[in-house]
């Protein structure tokens, strides 16, 4: 049986193949309203995190099956001291598949071990959030075409963002992507991930303003910076406009640049770009769906024989 | 120089870093055999300047050492039976260890998780690296 706990678990021609049955769900979603007629889905969130439970939830709601689960950590069994184990031992009775988000990091390594059903990583702490790199790489594969050849600008806090380490590592495997990361100099990207950059003899540069490199990317994933993250306030004044999106900074963007976010937005991107044609990010939280759509079915066998290797 | 006497069976576990036999000792909880045991500390060492031994006389069979090299890598073991050295062990690094090493990453669901199994995986054999195969931190001692 096959979990989903890390980004990097499924191959590149694993993914290639996801993404394409993602499209082809996007395309023909009658097609795919009745194949989990049945099946149900457990949405086992410890810590809330409602768009990422209602987007699993949304995804198996389309393909016709059913959701069980809860909401937060305080109203289900773990606060009265369950284990994990335990907790995924009598949910493979109830459910066919299963969606854990946990705030302490390994949590769905755990279940996936004493699982019958497969186990999806919906974010474990700082650890991993597989999930939203999938979203992030079917977004641009979407809107851009390609996964490949491209230069990748990625703004923020890049120190302690998992989803930015987890977007480099999964866009790293592809040809000709070049990354430029724009952040402040205490939240830059950790060595280990430019080392394995260097490594694979794979271009990136490093900024520290936004301006300085926007007319160069074809994609622009934005992520928020908190204040709380400065060692002084005084840093945090100085820098925190840097890493504002505004309709200004956007001038010297290229016409075909996509901008991505995670989400939930704070302030970091200006609400004057949301009518920008190249604001991408709420167009994500769609792609988000049709991908765990087809991560669903992969994981349940159910994947049409078109679309199977 | 301190001479301890030969044993018949059992095991010599030499080039110890000094002051690390006691850790060695509780590792491979020697407290609770019962058999002779000797620890020799800061014995004089051509190689190292000093160095620990531990000298166990037990049944070879009972008592596995495969945690060794983690804990030290220089380790030598002498196999003795029949107060005869019939094996030289330099143990490699082994590539999964089980309920031995706890994962110090307060946020690593093994802090928490009752009747877990402590898995570390050997991540990277040239820097003699392991990882919490749950949060992936690295190991460290402190």
């Amino acid at each position: 049986m096959k979990h989903l706990m890390n980004p990097l678990d499924l191959s590149v021609e694993e993914m290639d193949r996801m993404f394409d049955l993602a499209g082809d769900i996007e395309r023909n979603p009658e097609k795919y309203s009745h194949i989990c007629d049945g099946k149900r889905i457990a949405t086992l969130f410890y810590e809330p995190s409602t768009r990422t439970r209602l987007s699993f939830e949304s995804a198996m709601l389309n393909l016709g099956g059913q959701v069980i689960g809860f909401p937060d950590g305080g109203v289900s069994s773990a606060a009265k001291g369950e284990s994990v184990a335990d907790t995924i031992r009598v949910v493979s009775c109830f459910a066919d598949i299963c969606a854990m988000r946990h705030p302490k990091e390994g949590a769905p390594y755990v279940a996936a071990e004493f699982s019958k059903i497969p186990v999806i990583n919906a974010g474990d702490g700082g650890h991993q959030h597989p999930t939203q790199t999938l979203t992030d790489l079917l977004t641009i594969r979407s809107l851009q075409g390609r996964l490949d050849n491209f230069t990748v600008g990625i703004c923020g806090d890049l120190k302690f963002g998992r989803t930015t380490h987890s977007l480099v590592n999964a866009l790293a495997r592809y040809k000709g992507i070049r990354f430029i990361f724009i952040s402040p100099p205490e939240l830059r990207i950790p060595d280990y991930i430019t080392e394995m950059l260097s490594s694979k003899d794979i271009e990136f540069s490093e900024v520290i303003k936004l301006e300085d490199s926007i007319a160069d990317l074809d994609v622009l994933y934005m992520t928020r910076v908190q204040r709380e993250r400065f060692f002084n306030e005084d840093d945090y004044v100085r820098l925190k406009d840097f890493y504002v999106l505004t309709q200004e900074k956007l001038r010297n963007a290229k016409e075909s640049m996509l901008i991505l976010h995670p989400l939930p937005r704070v302030n970091e991107i200006s609400v004057d770009v949301d009518s920008d044609p190249r604001a991408a990010y709420f167009k994500q939280v769609q792609y988000g769906v049709y991908v765990r759509m087809a991560l669903i079915l992969t994981l349940l066998g159910l994947v049409p024989e078109e679309y199977n290797a | 120089m301190l001479n301890v006497g030969k044993i018949e069976e059992g095991f010599v576990i030499d080039h110890i870093e000094a002051g690390k036999a006691m850790q060695i000792y509780d590792h491979l909880e020697l407290g609770k055999l019962d058999c002779s045991v000797a620890i020799i500390k800061n014995a004089r060492s051509n190689k190292m300047g000093k160095k620990d031994i531990i000298k166990v006389e037990c049944p070879i069979d009972t008592l596995s050492l495969d945690v060794l090299p983690i804990l030290d890598h220089n380790i030598n073991i002498n196999v003795i039976k029949d107060g005869e050295i019939v094996e030289k062990r330099h143990l490699a690094l082994p590539k999964e260890i089980r309920n031995v090493l706890r994962c110090r990453n307060p946020r690593c669901i093994s802090s928490i998780e009752q009747g877990l199994t402590h898995v570390f995986y050997l991540a990277d054999e040239e820097n003699e690296i392991y990882r919490c195969r749950y949060c992936e931190e690295k190991y460290s001692e402190t």
